[in-house]
């Protein structure tokens, strides 16, 4: 995060206060903070959130600043949870609902995908569903096949819905922020495994934090990064990466030590898609790779793959291509073997350079 | 800005949103005395086959057999053997054993993952014991207890605990997320409340084959917030599905106690009347109110009496998980203030006031359960420990995703091997 960015996305202003470190959950705490202080009717609410302040801290602290009519533990319903959220907006609430895990959104599927996406549609805007529901997802920390899935692209195929999926410290708050005020229902996805730092795809070597990083200096205040946005990681002239969360680190890594000059491009946001980011990006190098961790089948590279395809097909000097993982469950002994790192990466570089 | 309408609504009283307390936090003086514990044995039993509205005021009540005396006590009582008890023993003891070498393995980093059901053992031991063999039982995690009183090896658990070659279901699953077909014990689940409507649909099943097997189930207080737990209750009136749902009130679902699945209101034994199904709730922590308990809504399931929700009134006297820490959000003073004891230091005593068992044997037989779980433990560990290489081949991530291997699965499973041979071109280093 170079300041120039920093200052061409969100211009800092007297509420977007002094930077400082912040590791991915402090960063996601102070967003929640900020706009629990800014707006009366941010209402978090989720399994474990409240006093304890969630299992993965997300929430520390707050139940005790604004309240516990504000920051509460649920009865352990998905449903009930996205459902009552959805009750909470039409009152004009903006609840902020967290699933614990991204595994266990599925009971609640019905309230966000016949309710919640389609409430602004079906009323005519006479009531929308200002949610932003949390909830970490990915592998890579031994969580077995219900602690470890990536399923956006579930959510991605719902009209109705946006998907939003950070890297950095930096980018969560903002993004959160964005999506917190956003009038229509977020699922804002938070990659569990670069929680605490960010992750080159080694799993067998020491494990790294945020500290020292530009993208880890996080205003303590009010800012925002827009929904729609991608962000640019790398310039480079060899191929376009299109990658999101954990994926975006460990592509980075993988080109650093290929000597690789891509231009890396985290989406941020998946529903909307920065197109235009896209296309300009791979009009210019002529060359695509796609990374994302979820299963393949289906998974959003499909999306990627078929819109570089439609816009790009006379600018292509080799086929897309897309990592992902496989299309299995979540394996926990095999976790390692199932994650698309360095090697599934750098063999899909090297194909797609050979063309 | 959202607001109430019209200022304060005109005359009528501003609402209120109640959000539930427990009793104690960190660092509270715990006193228990509003929990109502009535004496041993007061409970009525009502015939097995009577109709399930005479089981309503149970739901209320507490069915003890065990009293301060070490006695049994009243119609409750099951009357077993001292050799029936003294399994029960046994086998609950091992269980503890059991869970706290796993502890210490995953402390270790011999594994990822465990869970313990310190306090619990009576619930999942004791009911199984009430269980024809062939019962069908979908437990939720922290019956570990049903599986050693059905006889699963110790070594295939701890296969199973550290991923390793010997693990039966291919290193697959979270630690403790076992199976059993050969011991009618169903694939554990990591959702919540999954097992229910399926106990029910097992149960249906049995039923319509005219059959004689029943299903239980188990789950937690906090997850029948689930809509599953109520899918389930509402199949089995409609059906008089032959299952039996374990309820194990342990007070806390990670920091969340009871009154946020609730508990502040009623029962959760008291489910069953709006339902309309027998409804029993019992001592958890008194090995023979459960086995009562289950050998009764057994009797009843059989005899086509229908399905029976128990509520076991407990404590889960240690964390939820090696990944919890319970002293940030609960008092460390409640395990020892719970006034309903601990079940096996309680069956314990009561064998020693039968005469049928003394402190020596067992110390003797702790002893020996600590051993046998220690050779399990080495012997589990040749086959190897979690990350460490001795896991099942490659190839067998991709079986079983369906009955057959589709064109794609099969190019991935080239791509694992391939990228295993690029990582390693002269094979994995040992470690
Ligand atoms: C559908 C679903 N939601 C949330 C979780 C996360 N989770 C795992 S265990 C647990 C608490 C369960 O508590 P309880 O049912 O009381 O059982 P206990 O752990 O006390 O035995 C939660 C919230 C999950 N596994 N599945």
């Amino acid at each position: 995060m170079s300041t120039e960015t920093l200052s061409a996305e969100a211009p800092a202003t007297d509420e977007t206060g002094e930077a400082r470190h912040m590791n991915m959950i402090e960063a996601i705490n102070s967003a929640l903070d900020v706009m629990l202080t800014r707006d009366s009717d941010v209402t978090l609410l989720g399994e474990d959130i409240g006093y304890f302040g969630g299992v993965f801290r997300c929430t520390a602290g707050l139940q005790e600043k604004h309240g516990k009519t504000r920051v509460f533990d649920t009865p352990i319903s998905e449903c009930g949870i996205i459902g009552v959220a959805v009750g909470m907006g039409a009152y004009g609430l903006r609840p902020v609902p967290e699933i614990q895990f991204a595994d266990y959104i599925y009971p609640g599927l019905d309230q966000l995908i016949s309710e919640a996406a389609r409430l602004r549609y079906r009323s005519a805007a006479e009531f929308i569903a200002p949610m932003t529901v949390r909830s970490p997802f990915g592998g890579g920390i031994f969580g077995g096949q219900t602690h470890s899935q990536s399923p956006e692209s579930i959510f991605t195929h719902v009209c109705g819905l946006k998907t939003v999926i950070p890297a950095t410290p930096y980018d969560a708050k903002g993004l959160l922020i964005s999506c917190i005020e956003d009038n229509d229902p977020v699922i804002f996805f938070e990659p569990k495994r670069i929680y605490n730092g960010p992750f080159d795809g080694y799993y067998d070597r020491p494990a790294k934090n945020w500290k020292g990083r530009e993208d880890a200096q996080v205003p303590d205040g009010y800012y925002k990064i827009p929904l729609g946005k991608a962000r640019t990681v790398t310039e480079g002239d060899a191929m376009t990466i299109l990658a999101y969360g954990t994926m975006v680190h460990v592509a980075e890594s993988v080109c650093r030590e290929k000597g690789v000059a891509a231009e890396i491009l985290d989406l941020r946001t998946l529903v909307p898609l920065d197109i235009e980011a896209i296309e300009a990006s791979v009009k210019r190098t002529g060359r695509c790779l796609i990374v994302h961790e979820a299963t393949r089948t289906s998974g959003f590279g499909a999306e990627l793959s078929a819109l570089v395809t439609e816009r790009c097909f006379y600018h292509l000097e080799a086929p897309v291509e897309r990592v992902t993982g496989f299309d299995t469950p979540y394996p926990h002994s095999l976790e390692w073997a199932y994650f698309p790192g360095p090697v599934r990466i750098g063999e899909a570089i090297d194909k797609i350079l050979s063309e | 800005m959202a607001t109430a309408k019209d200022g304060k609504g005109g005359n009528r009283p501003p609402l209120e949103l109640h959000v539930p307390e427990p009793h104690y936090r960190p660092g509270d003086a715990v006193d228990f005395s509003h929990l109502s514990i009535p004496e041993p044995g007061a409970q009525p039993r009502p015939d097995e086959a009577c109709d399930a509205k005479e089981t309503h005021h149970l739901c209320d009540d507490l069915i003890r057999v065990l009293g301060d005396d070490d006695q049994a006590h009243g119609p409750w009582n099951p009357r077993l053997s001292p050799d029936t008890l003294r399994t029960m023993l046994r086998e609950m003891a091992l269980v503890r054993a059991f869970d706290m070498r796993m502890y210490r393995a995953q402390r270790q980093g011999k594994t990822s993952f465990y869970m313990k059901c310190t306090g619990e053992e009576a619930t999942s031991v004791c009911a199984t014991h009430a269980l024809a063999a062939d019962d069908m039982i979908f437990p939720s995690y922290r019956q570990q207890g049903c599986l050693i009183a059905r006889g699963y090896e110790l070594e295939e658990m701890i296969n199973q605990i550290y991923s390793n070659k010997g693990d039966k279901l291919k290193g697959r699953q979270l630690p403790i997320m076992y199976c059993s077909k050969r011991l009618n014990f169903f694939t554990i689940s990591g959702n919540l409340a999954t097992q229910l409507p399926q106990a029910t649909g097992f149960a249906m099943a049995s039923a319509s084959k005219g059959d004689s097997r029943i299903a239980a189930t188990w789950v937690g207080e906090g997850s029948t917030a689930e809509g599953d737990f109520h899918s389930a209750m509402t199949f089995a009136t409609v059906y008089n599905a032959p299952v039996i749902f374990n309820v194990i009130n342990n007070q806390w679902a990670i920091s969340s106690f009871s009154g946020f699945a609730g508990g502040e209101r009623a029962t959760f034994a008291a489910r069953a009347v709006g339902y309309g199904i027998a409804g029993l709730r019992v001592d958890g922590n008194d090995a023979l109110a459960v086995y009562a308990a289950e050998r009764w809504a057994a009797d009843r399931a059989r005899s086509n009496g229908g399905p029976t929700l128990i509520e076991h009134f407990t404590y889960r006297a240690e964390g939820h998980s090696t990944s919890d820490d319970p002293t940030a959000y609960r008092s460390a003073d409640e395990q020892d203030e719970w006034p309903l004891g601990d079940p096996v230091n309680r069956l314990k005593k009561h064998l020693i006031a039968l005469g049928e068992w003394d402190e020596d044997r067992q110390a003797e037989q702790d002893a020996e359960l600590d051993a046998m779980v220690k050779t399990a433990q080495k012997n589990a560990e040749k086959n190897g420990i979690l990350g460490h290489g001795l896991h099942h081949p490659f190839h067998t991530m991709f079986e079983d995703v369906y009955e057959e291997l589709p064109w794609n699965l099969k190019e991935q499973a080239e791509q694992a091997i391939r990228e295993r041979a690029i990582k390693w071109p002269e094979g994995r280093p040992k470690s």
